[in-house]
């Protein structure tokens, strides 16, 4: 049963990309908020930028190709105040700024919103320089660090307010392809918080990011099979809802994890752990399954790593039959 | 403050790092030592500063930022003897549940401290970011920071120093460390810095070059530096110093970088070093 409080259509005409989200969400914090303040890295357009740029240019500064420098420029900027957001690609606002981001963020607890666009494969044809699949795993491992990957762009731009109003590190991951705009624009959105976007007692699909739209039209396909699947939206992956999540899985009794990500250290790895500390359950994983990206389109990478629809519902058949065992 | 007086608080300070250190049996005394007339001038004397309520976002106040984390028991010293938080609290240095970590961080709350540093050449990019935020803020304040010499190794030191240049924040004096040592050896064998003087002016500094155990030539070099406001060009200090100065067996050589006094050798320090406000 679909959730009509989170979604808006399960049918959408309308597609946006994610990292568009953000920028409309950084303009309306910038109005809401003198204190905010965005660095970018050469990345103003990709990071769809410039409108914050524009309307507060004596708050937005440009760091030029260096990374290092705008995470601690960054960091120093709270002091007194600000609430910084930094911006570029995934790739380059973690693997390439790690010590700087422990030491100078998040062991010292500064204010520092990570904003990381082209995220995962979907960043396509740049191939696999470009599409990190382990930062997530990276970020989660920090103390102090809250990640939060929202699905779509509405979802992006409520999430982008919503961490301009908490204290403490932020990593936020978005993307770089336009997808469907299916979530309600005035959902519920709490930090922390799973979305139960479609209800069901057969199997648990826990998704997050791009593959949360591919974990619905795979429970739609489903249930004309008869199979009712749960979907939940797990945009907050640290820190995880891990009650909510366990209260479904008690409820279906197996899940599928699905990530733009690899399933060493992702979304994946942390419902596994959770599930094996608290209600141990059949679990299967539609993740990169430790290996890197490489050029192409977008759909034909997620269809070649198995991270779209069919791959979630074939491991849906997988672990069923699992679970069916099982019992 | 006068430079004797000065002179008498920087005895002490080098007691109270030679004693930390002996009594962690482990630690960095030599560029601690190097670096104590500059921090007690900046502390005692230069800084608009607010020890007794220590606020992270330090509004109204001058900043200081050490970028070069592991001389953390010379900062140690100077804030406790300057107020921000009780004398004896320097015995526990780099002991379990003290908020004197072996380098320095905000985690446990040491008043003083805004950012953790030890990790090199995070802290310009810091100060950097604070500075600008003090012209947002409308504020007339000045960031300083502090960095050694083997520091400017790291390539994040230059992208702030290309940044400073290019956003002109010319709020903030920087102060290096010209010890000429580091870990492994003298600065020219590891990995030789070059003409520094040329380097940061290439970069769009003003350089000013002083002795940095001298009181009057390090007051002279913040006074010409506090003087480039509104030339929107930062300010770097490059001060030559001696790595272990005030201890004859420790100055000069990068043998004392990172290792702490025996009994013996702590005795033979301390007799060199007048206990001018006592010891902790």
């Amino acid at each position: 049963m679909v959730n009509s409080r989170f979604i808006q259509s399960l049918e959408p005409t309308v597609n946006k990309d994610t990292r568009s989200g953000f920028g409309e969400g950084l303009l309306e914090v910038g109005k809401q908020n003198d204190n905010a303040v965005a660095l970018c890295a050469d990345l103003t357009g990709s990071l769809k930028m410039n409108a914050f740029a524009d309307a507060f240019p004596e708050r937005f500064f440009q760091v030029g190709i260096a990374e290092a420098n705008m995470m601690g420029v960054a960091a120093g900027m709270t002091i007194g105040g600000k609430i910084p957001f930094t911006g570029t690609f995934a790739n380059f606002s973690t693997g390439r700024v790690y010590d700087q981001i422990r030491q100078s963020i998040a062991y010292s607890e500064k204010n520092v919103k990570i904003c990381a666009s082209h995220a995962g494969l979907t960043l396509g044809e740049d191939g696999a320089t470009h599409q990190i699949l382990e930062d997530v795993g990276m970020m989660t491992m920090l103390p102090n660090m809250t990640v939060i990957c929202p699905a779509d762009f509405e979802q992006t731009k409520q999430a982008t307010l919503a961490i301009s109003k908490m204290h403490g590190p932020v990593y936020l991951r978005f993307g770089r392809p336009k997808v469907p705009v299916f979530m309600r624009p005035d959902a519920l959105f709490e930090i922390g918080k799973v979305q139960t976007l479609m209800e069901g007692n057969d199997v648990t699909i826990v998704a997050t990011g791009h593959l949360v739209w591919e974990a619905l039209k795979a429970a739609q396909a489903l249930n004309t099979r008869g199979i009712c699947a749960e979907v939940l939206n797990v945009h907050t992956i640290k820190p995880l809802d891990v009650e909510s999540i366990i209260n479904s899985l008690r409820r279906t009794g197996c899940v599928v994890t699905a990530e733009e990500h690899q399933r060493n250290g992702g979304l994946g790895a942390l419902v596994a752990q959770a599930a094996a500390m608290h209600h141990p359950v059949p679990i299967e994983h539609v993740a990169v399954n430790d290996s890197f990206g490489e050029s192409g389109t977008p759909a034909q990478l997620m269809d070649k790593y198995g991270l779209n629809s069919e791959a979630i519902q074939a491991k849906v058949d997988a672990v069923m039959r699992r679970s069916n065992v099982l019992a | 403050m006068s430079t004797p007086t000065l002179s008498n608080i920087a005895s002490q300070i080098r007691r109270d790092i030679v004693r930390m250190v002996h009594g962690a049996s482990s630690g960095h005394p030599g560029g601690s030592l190097g670096c104590v007339e500059v921090l007690t001038l900046l502390f005692f004397e230069e800084m608009r500063i607010n020890p007794d309520a220590f606020d992270m976002d330090g509004i109204g106040e001058d900043l200081f930022f050490l970028s070069n984390g592991h001389i953390s028991p010379v900062w140690y010293s100077i804030l406790a003897r300057r107020g921000y938080f009780p004398v004896n609290e320097l015995a526990t240095f780099r002991k379990i549940n003290s908020r004197l970590q072996g380098h320095p961080a905000t985690e446990e709350g040491l008043p003083g401290i805004r950012i953790a540093s030890g990790s090199l050449g995070q802290g310009l990019s810091a100060a950097i970011g604070a500075a600008q935020v003090k012209k947002l803020n409308k504020e007339d304040s000045t960031v300083f920071s502090l960095h050694g010499d083997g520091e400017l190794q790291e390539g994040q030191i230059w992208e702030a120093a290309m940044y400073a240049a290019h956003h002109k924040v010319d709020n903030l004096i920087s102060f290096v460390d010209c010890n000429g040592q580091q870990i492994d050896g003298p600065t020219d064998k590891v990995m030789g810095l070059g003409d520094l003087a040329q380097k940061w002016t290439a970069f769009g500094w003003r350089v000013h070059v002083c002795d940095g155990h001298d009181f009057d030539a390090l007051r002279s070099a913040v006074s010409k530096a506090k003087e480039a406001r509104g030339s929107g060009e930062p300010q770097v200090v490059l001060m030559k110093t001696a790595m272990g100065k005030g201890v004859d067996f420790m100055e000069g050589t990068h043998e004392w970088h990172g290792i702490a006094p025996n009994d013996d050798q702590l005795a033979s320090a301390l007799g060199q070093l007048e206990e001018t406000l006592g010891d902790y």
